[in-house]
């Protein structure tokens, strides 16, 4: 008999705007010791069926319109609220995507551990205390003598989701739900989180239902693979039969999505568009000194994409605003054109600004919200006098075709969008100025996987089209490798490694590296 | 260009996204529609009041609402609808132009101070502590007794005191905004500072400054009526609703109309002004728009 058994599953939601089904006719079953994949993108519906469970989904606007779920004997969905708080964290447990924003500030690691051990089983806190101990050991935080007694902040993500992770198992659950678990982390910590799911699992002998956007993410560890679409279960199958023969349009399209390929680099420019010379950024001061770019020199060739790899805190994201000026440096030279721009003065510097722009991370902070797609990227183009009010409408318009942007939205503001299509805007507006150089700072990070794709084939065909010289920032070398022609690996603000695109990629010199590229799930490193 | 508006979806910007939410707020349409009626009769007043505001009966006296004088009429014999047709004139204008100049003075006041931050931040909102520290009676007393008692005095001192939470709000504003990613893309385009503030940061910072805005009229409105109440706001034969609720208070057993009244038209705007400011605060709030 299988662990939990969901059949025919439907979830409508029911809001101003109109009545939308989330989930329908789902039906799935999680066998124990087996870990269930649930993938799809953002709007697939895959979080919803699961929060649905266990009575977690605010009821209005949703509503669950049919359906059963089977877990240990009980229908999980006609149970009144009170008995599923007894299975709550009891029996089901779940690992939500961000740790920091689920554990409370405000309690020590260790109170919030023993809290669903006293809530359920009634154990005394010693008791409890000692049983937080072990399970910080098992889950791979050392000294858990002085580590139970510390605050969330005092944790680093990887760290306060391993706490979670605990957490969730501190009573023994027999089902596991993690949404997301690693999306908020590091490549390398990722790959750690991922082993020590996998590691438990077996070890417990639990079924997991891991719920991801990515499948490449899961390649490693699921036995049994859901692809969701639009609410609906579009294909199912164990891993190796979804991996090397998917049979669903939809499957097939997000395999392709993956980043796998290397870019085939032809002919290489060594004209220096920028070069840098031991640049240095230090942030605070005195024992707060932070230094985020410590002595870096490089340079970027015209023409070509330089890709500056490194997880959170290695510097990256500093350096590509040190170069557009958005962060004051703190020692150094860059020159832009042979012009150097530590030493512009504000004439000059506006100027310079047209020639050289960004594209941010998060499509849904980095446009005006008040500001529709014409206001965006006319104002570039009038602000530099680049068309005069007669012309910009047209020229706007043009941008748009440049972009993929349909003509009929010119007067849409960024909530009536996507974040694919946000991101298109963004990159409009980068474009506007027709500039020489674009920093693009994880520009398809916050994207769904086959947007990804999307905006990096944009991306590689604009950077053709304009004679773009590109800065591609990211934490993740499979999009880097991709799209980059070299790449510089940082670590701490440093740099450990740089050099044409292969040669970093086959031949890693520096440990760092060879860590980096050994994070990249093998499943699909084999897929190569 | 025609051509190309032709077949351009129409967009839903966010004011007009929350404009469409505040018309299906019944209570907050209904608060526009009293105000904009109170605010038509005080626009019109010196063509459509019943008497002249100063047109005393002295054989008349007091008396009860009547078919020739609607809500009665006071000690002096005047037509107490009259009285609150113009009274109305001063505290709605009180009301709204001390506001006007709240706003104008907080928003510019914490922008800027939002904006720039670092040291200019911090000896900006000092001073706005040090104004905060200063009693207020006492502030608007000796502006009266400096440079005696007129309306446009009135206006200024309530706008002075009233700027400095306007100042707080938008500051605090301003520096979340400072701190997102389109704030950096403009600047990035190479936009100056001021054009930074005035396109990008102030228009995505009005939402609760609105929302404040028609929560401030009703305490201002209510400051001039209780400014008046003790003789410092006012002068006779001059009135506001503030002066008359004063005047029927000292003959309430007598008179009880002199009271009720008057009580009744500042009670109905206040009313009117935290429903829409209400509604307004349910209107504008992003995290609603989702849904």
């Amino acid at each position: 008999m299988s662990l939990l058994n969901v059949s025919h599953l439907r979830v409508d939601f029911n809001t101003r705007n109109g009545h939308t089904i989330a989930v329908n006719d789902l039906s799935f079953t999680v066998e124990k010791g087996q870990i269930t994949a649930i993938i799809g993108e953002s709007g697939s519906g895959k979080s919803v069926a699961c929060y649905s469970l266990l009575g977690l989904l605010p009821q209005p606007p949703a509503s669950i319109e049919s359906g059963e779920a089977w877990f240990e004997g009980q229908d999980l969905l006609a149970l009144p609220e009170s008995e599923l708080r007894a299975v709550r964290g009891r029996d089901i447990a779940m690992v939500f995507q961000d740790p920091m924003t689920c554990l409370n500030p405000f309690m020590t690691v260790g109170d919030q551990l023993i809290e669903p051990l006293r809530f359920h089983k009634k154990v005394g806190k010693k008791e409890a205390l000692q049983r937080a101990k072990e399970l910080l050991v098992e889950v791979g935080i050392r000294d858990p003598e002085t580590t139970i007694n510390n605050y969330p902040h005092e944790f680093s993500g990887g760290m306060r989701q391993r706490v979670m992770i605990a957490m969730a198992l501190i009573n023994e659950p027999k089902l596991l739900i993690a949404d997301e678990p690693t999306t908020a982390l590091d490549v390398t910590i990722q790959a750690q989180i991922l082993a020590l799911i996998a590691d438990l699992q077996k070890r417990r002998d639990i079924g997991v239902i891991f719920i991801s956007h990515d499948l490449a993410v899961v390649a490693d560890i699921a036995d049994q693979i859901i692809v969701m679409e639009k609410g609906v279960m579009v294909e199912q199958g164990d891993r190796t039969a979804i991996f090397t023969h998917a049979q669903h349009p939809y499957t097939q399209k997000l395999l392709a999505a993956i980043p796998r390929k290397t870019k085939e680099i032809l002919a290489q420019s060594s004209d220096a568009l920028i070069s840098v010379k031991h640049l240095k950024t230090y942030f605070g001061h005195g024992k707060d000194l932070v230094k985020a770019v410590d002595d870096v020199s490089f340079e970027i060739y015209r023409g070509e994409t330089l890709g500056l790899v490194g997880e959170s805190g290695s510097g990256k994201s500093t350096i590509g605003r040190s170069l557009l000026r958005l962060v004051g440096h703190t020692e150094g030279s860059i020159q832009f054109d042979q012009q150097e721009l530590t030493t512009l003065n504000k004439e000059e510097l506006k100027a310079t600004r047209q020639k050289m722009q960004m594209i941010f991370q998060d499509p849904y902070a980095s446009l005006n919200p008040r500001m529709s797609v014409y206001d965006t990227l006319a104002e570039p183009l009038l602000l530099h006098q680049i068309e005069t009010r007669a012309t910009v409408e047209s020229a706007v318009l043009s941008l748009m075709d440049d972009v993929g942007l349909a003509r009929a939205f010119i007067r849409k503001y960024p909530h009536e969008f996507s974040g694919g299509q946000r991101q298109r805007i963004a990159i409009g507006r980068a474009l506007a100025t027709k500039p020489q150089f674009i920093v693009a700072d994880e520009p398809v990070s916050a994207l769904d996987v086959t947007i990804q794709a999307q905006i990096l084939e944009l991306l590689a065909d604009l950077g053709k089209h304009y004679g773009l010289t590109l800065l591609f920032v990211s934490h993740d070398l499979a999009v880097v490798r991709q799209i980059a022609d070299r790449i510089i690996v940082l670590y701490q603000g440093k740099i450990v490694e740089s050099g044409r695109n292969r040669e970093v990629l086959e031949a890693p010199k520096a440990e760092y590296t060879k860590s980096l590229l050994n994070s990249i799930p093998s499943a699909f490193r084999a897929l190569n | 260009m025609t051509d190309i508006t032709m077949y351009a979806e129409k967009g839903t910007s966010l004011w007009e996204d929350a404009w469409r939410r505040l018309r299906k707020n019944r209570l907050a349409l209904a608060g526009l529609l009293v105000l904009g009626a109170f605010v038509t009769i005080a626009i019109l007043t010196p063509w459509i009041a019943p008497y002249a505001y100063d047109a005393q009966n002295l054989n008349l006296g007091a008396t009860p609402p009547s078919a020739a004088h609607w809500l009665g009429t006071d000690v002096f014999g005047r037509d107490l609808l009259t009285q609150i047709m113009y009274g109305g004139r001063i505290s709605l204008a009180v009301g709204f132009v001390a506001t006007a100049v709240a706003l104008l003075i907080g928003i510019s006041w914490g922008a800027i101070a939002g904006y720039l931050g670092g040291r200019v931040d911090a000896v900006m909102m000092r001073i706005v502590d040090i104004l905060y520290a200063l009693p207020f009676m006492i502030f608007i007393v000796l502006l009266m007794v400096v440079f005696g008692r007129n309306l446009l005095l009135l206006f200024l001192a309530i706008g002075a005191v009233e700027w400095l939470t306007m100042a707080r709000i938008m500051r605090g504003q301003v520096q979340a905004l400072r701190q997102q990613e389109f704030v950096e893309a403009a600047i990035s385009l190479g936009l100056s500072p001021l054009t930074i503030v005035r396109r990008h940061i102030v228009p995505n910072a009005l939402g609760p400054i609105i929302v404040y805005t028609t929560l401030t009229i009703p305490s201002v409105m209510l400051l001039e009526a209780f400014l008046s109440f003790l003789g410092l706001g006012i002068q006779p034969p001059k009135t506001s609703w503030g002066l008359l609720i004063s005047y029927g208070a000292e003959t309430m057993e007598e008179y009880p109309w002199l009271l009720i009244y008057p009580g009744l038209a500042l009670t109905i705007t206040l009313f009117a002004l935290n429903f829409l400011g209400d509604g307004l605060r349910d209107a504008l709030d992003v995290r609603r728009s989702a849904d």
